[in-house]
């Protein structure tokens, strides 16, 4: 089954597709390992939050992500109009 | 009468599609008979010249969730009868609905500034994601620095 990867808004343009699935168990360092060095870049800056099975991590480095469990990386949202 | 009722306090959706404003007005005045004011706000897709389309996505576990508690404590914060949030998804043409924002209290100024801190709130921290087509494609919206100062009028 291994552990969904989902980029969300303007991430999924620099991944090239909306999710992906790796095996499990995924921590930080792996998920750095298995997106492209553009969205790692943009992981470790502040600004991306990442949640795992629906509830974001207030410490996103403690990633512990287990076999079925879908991983969402959450660029910050969009201002703008009205 | 009304087609659509409301039958909940806080009624709080994501739509895929477009939204009738007046019934849901009506549905929401008629739940709430005992309030002494309701202040709406309808925010549309500008026309502005360049743009064609906005496509609004969101991420299902988070963004109603999030909407949900949000309208909980605006609800608490100005002692709010009851809130309509109202919120699209998918692609919008200009002139379209986005959101519908609607508090019923018993005194207008709660009524106001709960409409106001429900907008900044969800314009700054609801998880959507926003992009617009232009002549020249898709072009994602990004943060402003705006919308951090609307909501630090709330702290």
């Amino acid at each position: 089954m291994g552990v969904r990867i989902l980029f969300l808004g303007p991430l999924s343009d620099l991944a090239g597709e909306s999710e992906i699935e790796v095996a499990a168990p995924l921590d930080w360092e792996g998920l750095l390992g298995q997106v492209d060095a553009a969205i790692a870049q943009q992981l470790r800056e502040t600004r991306v939050n990442i949640a795992c099975q629906g509830r974001v991590l207030a410490d996103k480095t403690a990633l512990d992500a287990q076999d079925g469990d879908e991983v969402a990386l959450l660029p910050p949202v969009s201002g703008g109009q009205a | 009468m009304a087609r659509l009722s409301i039958s909940v306090p806080l009624d709080v959706r994501l739509l895929d599609k477009g939204l009738s404003v007046g019934e849901a007005l009506a549905a929401f005045n008629a739940a709430h008979g005992e309030a002494g004011g309701i202040v709406s706000f309808l925010g549309k897709v500008r026309p502005d010249g360049n743009v064609k389309a906005l496509e609004l996505s969101h991420y299902e576990p988070l963004t109603l969730p999030g909407m949900q508690e949000l309208t909980q404590e605006a609800q608490e914060r100005f002692s709010l009868d009851g809130a309509l949030v109202w919120h699209r998804v998918g692609v919008m043409a200009p002139g379209d609905a986005i959101v519908l924002v609607a508090a019923a209290a018993r005194h207008r100024r709660d009524a106001f500034e709960a409409a106001d801190f429900l907008m900044d709130h969800l314009k700054s921290a609801a998880w959507l994601w926003k992009r617009e087509r232009r002549g020249d494609g898709w072009h994602w919206i990004e943060p402003r620095g705006q919308d951090h100062s609307d909501l630090a009028r709330w702290k």
